[in-house]
């Protein structure tokens, strides 16, 4: 561990291309905690089937790649036809639990997430999947600091992604439905909003963010049938951080993390990357929690 | 059940159907929980079609004579579901409930050190040809017998072909990167005795997680320490990642030797990246071994390929060698008693399409070498060891700019 921590110094590259490195994965990850925030903050379902959406996405760009389309059409692609998934599921069975206690919501899409991953594996077998963009590396610094294009154009995607979807929900007819809906259900439907509606877009919405986060995956690293639950606690956590309403704040934590992330891993040993991970979220939520009681405390 | 119940009904269809000429054909029942579903799928895949293709062609030959009566042989299987608590429950049912009183392996080293307990309290023999670790071989097991050289022979290879290659070997500078799992770990174990051997420095030595996603910490670290030799087992998902990563970030390294690449098929889906890795295998259809049944290696990879529609991994290969060694036990313990069978399994000394095969005291065959491939021009060619090399071993890699 020390000898990479003074890796670190001896090659101030190295930090470059870490933390760089980093950055751009966040991106991936802020692409899926967006969804998660809409449906946590408009449905109030803690959505556990998160990561096996985004590893369904992977699996749509992989396919098409495999027909014969070009691999950045896989990214429109995965985003449509996850859009439709996710559309399908509300209707079939997140519809059901609404409004119910968010316990019933969580074992649900608990229970979901151990069925894609399933059928996943019986209909995409086990293997490692991953699709070659053909787009290369960005090298500077003398070849110090690597860049693939894949990961810079998933960021520039992502952000992009982000931002549609921030101007969406501020100016679009349905964007403002959703806003109102989040904030006050009862209110909305007296004001003629179908909140059905509403909420199947919204989870629509967030299939399809998880399946162009997927897409982008499957270009960037790879993709099987049981990767999706890393997937779900970044989004968890990245929410946690940032908080429901806040797409900025979403963007900038998923960043933060994917940095984190790398050097923690770069530094600890690659074995401890998702040990990190999931630590970070426990010291988040005893973070969380005690920020909560102190509110608490000085309202009452 | 009402699938063995069909099977075995199709079973004495086909006995009494070859009653003509083999009066009064016996059944040997051997059975197998492998991994048909799970996470190792399609290995578990490869395993089952290795055992059934061995079955087939020694009832095809007239089965197996036990003191002048003919038997077949036939499989009950289960799917252990990739899990070791599954896979054990599956053989005590096979053992218990079912009567089978002679076992074919699962897959994957875990699995089998789950079941091994199970077999060895019973007393049933079991024949393995998926479980290398080394673990299984020093726990004094007398019921278990395995086809393949054990895990820590994997890379070794690798590191002697590095020592060769440089005029001094302890000038050499090794990058390791092992997930960490029992079977890698045996891998880690043999190169770092040959790398001490050979006076290697080790400059990098990391443990990859189970869940490996990324490997671009390593990488990076690679390319500051410039290392001479990069060793990367991961079963698939390593072997993937690593030529996949390499390529991304134009990594120079003279020498990359890796694990399970040919079942990652890197050279199938990485093309050019892939080019002069070096890959371990148990198995090559290149090799020159041959037996009677299934005639040389390359005859037996082109009835695999005939047979499934693809190419004949390694994985079923050791499988189809398991069915036969039992086989020849039959033949030699003259008895179908399990006490018998499994003395008769411990004198094996047999010559296979897949290699010898001569069990030590501890079980595990200790008369066949580990091979490398060198992936060259797209297709994977043996270079090591010497006697079986198909081509010379290109090294250095050419740097990606001059590509």
């Amino acid at each position: 561990m020390l000898d990479n921590l003074s890796l670190f110094f001896q090659y101030p590259s190295l930090a470059a291309d870490v933390i760089v490195n980093g950055l751009l994965i966040g991106a991936i990850f802020a692409l899926a905690a967006y969804g998660m925030a809409l449906v946590w903050g408009v449905l109030n379902i803690v959505n556990v089937v998160q990561g096996e959406l985004v590893v369904l996405g992977g699996y749509v760009t992989f396919l098409a790649v495999q027909a014969g389309l070009p691999p950045l059409l896989g990214f429109p692609l995965s985003a449509a036809v996850m859009f439709c998934v996710g559309w399908f599921i509300y209707r079939a069975i997140i519809f059901r639990v609404v409004d119910k206690d968010i316990f019933i919501s969580i074992l649900a899409t608990f229970g979901l997430s151990i069925l894609f991953q399933q059928l996943a594996n019986a209909v995409f077998g086990s293997d490692v999947r991953t699709v070659d963009a053909g787009l290369g590396s960005l090298h500077l610094f003398d070849g110090t600091v690597t860049l693939s294009y894949v990961k810079l154009l998933a960021f520039l995607l992502a952000l992009g992604a982000g931002l549609t979807l921030w101007l969406f929900l501020r100016h679009a007819r349905l964007g403002q439905a959703i806003r109102a809906t989040a904030q006050n259900p009862r209110a909305a439907r007296i004001l003629g909003i179908d909140t059905n509606r509403v909420y199947a877009m919204t989870y629509a919405l967030n299939g399809a963010l998880c399946g162009a986060a997927g897409s982008l995956a499957v270009m960037a690293w790879t993709i099987h049938p049981y990767i999706g639950l890393p997937y779900t606690v970044r989004s968890f956590m990245v929410v946690v951080v940032a908080g429901v309403g806040n797409v900025a704040g979403v963007v900038a934590a998923g960043l933060g993390l994917g940095a984190l992330e790398n050097v923690a891993g770069f530094v600890f040993g690659v074995e401890f990357q998702i040990a990190f991970v999931f630590g970070l979220m426990v010291v988040i939520l005893v973070w969380r929690n005690a920020m909560a009681a102190r509110k608490r405390s000085y309202l009452e | 059940m009402r699938h063995m119940f069909f099977s075995l009904l199709v079973g004495a269809a086909l006995v009494l159907g070859g009653a003509a000429e083999a009066e009064d054909m016996g059944t040997i029942r051997l059975g197998a929980a492998v991994s048909l579903t799970g996470k190792y799928s399609s290995n578990g895949a490869f395993t089952r079609n290795g055992y059934d293709l061995a079955v087939k062609r020694i009832n095809e030959e007239g089965g197996v004579t036990v003191r002048g009566k003919p038997y077949k042989l036939e499989i009950v299987y289960y799917d252990d579901e990739s899990t070791p608590a599954r896979g054990a429950q599956l053989v005590e049912r096979l053992i218990q409930q079912d009567g089978v009183q002679y076992l074919l392996g699962p897959y994957s080293s875990g699995l089998t050190e789950a079941i091994a307990p199970v077999t060895e309290k019973y007393g049933v023999p079991m024949v393995e040809a998926n479980g290398a670790a080394v673990s299984l071989f020093r726990k004094n097991y007398r019921y278990l017998f395995a086809v393949l050289s054990t895990t820590d022979q994997y890379l070794r290879g690798a590191v002697d072909l590095a020592a060769k290659v440089h005029d001094d070997p302890s000038k050499v500078r090794v990058a390791m990167a092992f997930e960490n799992d029992p079977f890698s770990q045996d891998v880690r174990e043999g190169v770092m005795e040959d790398t001490a051997k050979h006076g290697m420095k080790v400059v990098i030595d990391d443990k990859l997680p189970p869940e490996l996603n990324d490997m671009s910490a390593t990488l990076t670290k690679a390319r500051v320490l410039k290392p001479d030799l990069l060793l990367l087992s991961g079963h698939d998902k390593g072997a993937a990642l690593a030529v996949r990563q390499v390529a991304d970030q134009r990594l120079n390294l003279p020498m990359m030797a890796l694990t399970h690449c040919d079942s990652a098929q890197i050279a199938e889906k990485f093309g050019a990246a892939a080019e002069y890795t070096l890959c371990a295998a148990q198995w090559a259809p290149t090799l020159k071994y041959s037996d009677e049944l299934f005639g040389s290696a390359a005859d037996y990879a082109a009835l695999y390929e005939e047979t499934y529609g693809h190419p004949a991994p390694y994985q079923a290969a050791e499988s189809s060698a398991a069915v036969q060694v039992f086989a020849d036990a039959f033949e030699r313990a003259g008895s179908l008693d399990p006490k018998a069978v499994r003395d008769a399994l411990s004198a094996t000394d047999m010559m296979t399409f897949y290699g010898p095969i001569k069990f030590d005291e501890t079980g595990k065959n200790v008369s066949k070498p580990t091979v490398l491939f060198q992936v060259q021009g797209g297709s994977y060619v043996v270079v090591y060891p010497q006697e079986f090399a198909e081509a010379d071993f290109i090294w250095p890699t050419p740097a990606w700019s001059d590509r």
